[in-house]
């Protein structure tokens, strides 16, 4: 078996997931529900076991570095990372229902990866040779997940918020499955604590990194500067919660902005815009 | 001071430390930091700026007058960053005291107003002659050592659990001044800058960004300068660059410093002296060539653009003093040019060689220029050094530490009262969080049930 065959098998079992996460919300039934989250995690572990077996064969070819370092690898790490974080919001709340606005955006990442992009394993340039390189792209992406998450919940939060705006029968059909309003803005505060630490340290690995790379921390290359403008955005919203006029569908925004952003920031600097970071292009 | 001018400064404080203020900022400088990721910044080659002229140019000095081309360091851009600052001064001003008295001095007495605000509350029935002392030895075991008041009849405890994290926030803030304060001081009293040091070469001075020349306060020499590259898939050297690597020799006053012999830098491995670091940069060739063009003679360096006498400019891409190992049958140096005719034509790419003028006149009749004959010419690679000194550095990796550690108490450690009033029997617990609400209730209720075990163990006794 190599990894290759495996990452296949794990967008299969995503896609069945967030299948049964749709049916979940069509039918109400719960063993559709249950099904989606087994689907999730098996599929978790499966992509955990792929990305050990591509390290290792990494060093079977004698070039022996993280499977971290370009576009493909780091979508396959994207859609891991956004499982993670909803495996353990999933654990924590128990709102299934979730899975089916936050799923479809790790089948989409494994998707474009195993169809549209190369997935050679590279011998690493001069400058991607450093033990950075892990810790930037975990926190980096680890962080990226968490807002993913956060969209999805924000996406729920706007969905219901309109429903109960248009009707007085608030707990009445889908949206009964549908958390509380208070929930949902919760669990996107809950999401975006998470992955503004985890930015921040990406941000910061990143300089020290490119200081030890470059000898300057900071340069205002389009990546550096998109990473900035998203750390922006979250640090509005995390204020948002407590500026007049800015709680509720003004934050359910923001956080929707900002992933949007971090798409950009992520896949558009490296394949629109040119400067230093062009490793991640294709 | 007037009443009028002390309102008005007082509604300009009021309106510094405002969120609202925050808000607009943050999106504020979320949305222009857009603008110098789409246009390029720094020194631009003059191609470029001719290309977004606009009508006469109109554009080009719209968005130099607005500094899109270095917008980072544009007044507008430093000034927003500037009242950021402001704000969350003005902002700490105005919230730290209470928030310090509320740390450091909190209200140990369970009023109704706490009872009625507290995340958790919960009332135990206890025996009537239980021991006050045995109730304040069962909490400190369990909740921790509590501040005990006696009022009338009421006994009152409360226990706190990390006040300090109510400062984490502003720990936060403080770590972003850090930074641009760091920033700041590397900017005043640092420089970055770049050498080329050819193979054998020594240096003493490096050129600054601003052009100008400085003293390294020591000598730098190159002993070696090497590319290796991968191993391609089938055997061979592939195109993919493994590692650049410059040895180096640092003498100070012509003597050897011990330790910077034959000293190894490469990529991600930088070299510091004296407070100067050095980073692997980049690496090319250094030399002359000498060519005839037409009847001229003409001397050409490697990294220069030379002009030909009928206006056409010329470029050597690559040179090589015996060409048979590339051109079987071929012998002698030979050259291949970058040429850029002077009729505005295509650039154009050709091998001349030093012993085959018959393919130098047929590439000139090819493409119209005159007949270029390289006659030879020596050349070493080179190492390009970025230099750097920058004082601030530890100062930004301060603010980058406390940063990570005020997000993580700011987020995740939230501060806990515990009160207890105790009265005929009736023991009220009331718990209360900073954050963290929803799930402080099952720990309180874990800590209800230890005391009651702990109080009904005492009773049995």
């Amino acid at each position: 078996m190599n990894s290759a065959a495996l990452f296949n098998t794990v967008t299969i079992f995503y896609m069945l997931s967030t299948l049964a996460f749709i049916g979940f919300m069509a039918s109400r039934n719960n063993t559709a529900g249950l099904a989606g989250s087994v689907l999730a995690w098996v599929g978790f572990a499966i992509h955990t076991i792929a990305t050990g077996l591509r390290w290792k064969e990494s060093y079977d070819i004698g070039l022996g570095h993280a499977p971290l370092s370009n576009l493909y690898e780091s979508v396959v790490f994207f859609a891991w990372s956004i499982v993670l974080i909803f495996g353990i919001i999933d654990a924590k709340y128990r709102y299934r229902i979730i899975g089916a606005f936050v799923m479809p955006f790790a089948l989409l990442a494994m998707t474009w990866g195993q169809l549209y992009l190369p997935t050679d394993i590279n011998p690493l340039m001069p400058a991607l040779q450093s033990n950075w390189l892990l810790y930037h792209v975990l926190t980096c992406f680890l962080g990226y997940a968490a807002f993913a998450v956060a969209c999805g919940v924000s996406i729920m939060y706007l969905i219901r918020a309109k429903v109960e705006e248009n009707s007085t029968d608030s707990a009445g059909g889908l949206m009964s499955m549908f958390p509380p309003i208070k929930v949902l803005d919760d669990l996107n505060y809950k999401a975006i604590m998470i992955g503004f630490p985890l930015l921040t340290l990406g941000i910061i690995t990143g300089a020290a990194w490119a200081n030890y790379a470059w000898g300057t921390y900071w340069s205002w290359d389009p990546k550096e500067t998109w990473s900035l403008i998203v750390w922006f955005i979250y640090a509005a919203f995390l204020h948002a919660r407590f500026t007049k006029g800015w709680v509720g569908k003004r934050a359910a925004w923001l956080s929707i902005i900002g992933f949007v952003a971090t798409v950009f920031c992520y896949l558009g600097v490296n394949l629109l815009l040119s400067g230093l970071h062009s490793y991640g292009g294709l | 001071m007037s009443t009028e001018s002390r309102s008005t400064g007082d509604q300009a404080m009021q309106a510094l430390a405002s969120l609202r203020l925050t808000m607009f900022l943050l999106i504020c400088l979320a949305v222009v930091s857009i603008i110098g990721t789409i246009i390029p910044q720094g020194q631009l080659p003059p191609e470029y700026l001719a290309s977004i002229g606009g009508e006469q140019g109109n554009r080009f000095k719209l968005y130099s007058l607005l500094g899109f081309f270095d917008m980072y360091h544009s007044w507008w851009f430093v000034g927003l960053l500037t009242l950021l600052t402001l704000n969350l001064l003005a902002c700490t001003l105005k919230r730290l005291p209470h928030v310090w008295k509320l740390a450091t001095r909190p209200e140990v007495v369970l009023s109704s107003a706490l009872e009625q605000a507290a995340t958790c509350r919960t009332e135990l029935a206890i025996a009537a002659d239980t021991d006050q002392e045995q109730l304040i030895k069962s909490i400190t075991a369990i909740v921790g050592r509590p501040i005990i008041t006696r009022q009338e009849n009421e006994l009152h405890l409360f226990v706190q659990r990390r006040p300090w994290a109510r400062l984490a926030v502003y720990v936060v803030h403080a770590s972003v001044i850090l930074i641009f304060i760091g920033a700041i001081i590397g900017n005043l009293f640092g420089f970055k800058g770049f050498v080329a040091i050819p193979e054998g070469g020594t240096v003493s001075s490096f050129t600054d960004r601003a052009g100008q020349e400085r003293k390294l306060g020591f000598e730098l020499r190159c002993d070696q300068f090497t590319v290796s590259f991968y191993g391609a898939p089938g055997g061979g050297p592939s195109q993919m660059p493994k590692e650049f690597k410059s040895i180096l020799t640092l003498t100070e006053n012509g003597k050897e410093v011990p330790g910077y012999k034959h000293a190894r830098l490469i990529v991600n491995e930088p070299l510091s002296y004296k407070g100067i670091t050095f980073y692997q940069s980049s690496y090319g060739k250094t030399g002359s060539h000498r060519f005839m063009v037409g009847t001229t003679a003409l001397t050409v360096s490697s990294d220069e653009t030379a002009h030909l006498p009928d206006g056409s400019s010329m470029h050597v891409i690559e040179a090589v003093q015996d060409v048979s190992p590339f051109r079987p049958g071929k012998t002698g140096a030979a050259a291949q040019l970058d040429i850029h005719p002077a009729n505005g034509g295509a650039a154009v790419t050709l091998v001349s060689l030093a012993n085959h003028p018959e393919e130098n006149k047929r590439e000139a009749a090819r493409y119209g220029l005159p007949v270029i004959t390289y006659l030879g010419g020596s050349e070493r690679p080179y190492t390009g050094l970025q230099v750097n000194k920058d004082p601030g550095v530890w100062v930004v990796w301060t603010g980058c530490l406390l940063m990570c550690v005020g997000l993580y108490a700011a987020f995740f450690l939230p501060h806990q009262r515990f009160w207890f009033r105790y009265a005929h029997g009736r023991l009220v617990i009331a718990g209360h969080t900073a954050k963290g609400q929803a799930g402080f209730r099952t720990p309180f209720d874990a800590l209800v049930e230890r005391l009651k075990t702990s109080l009904n163990k005492e009773e049995t006794k």
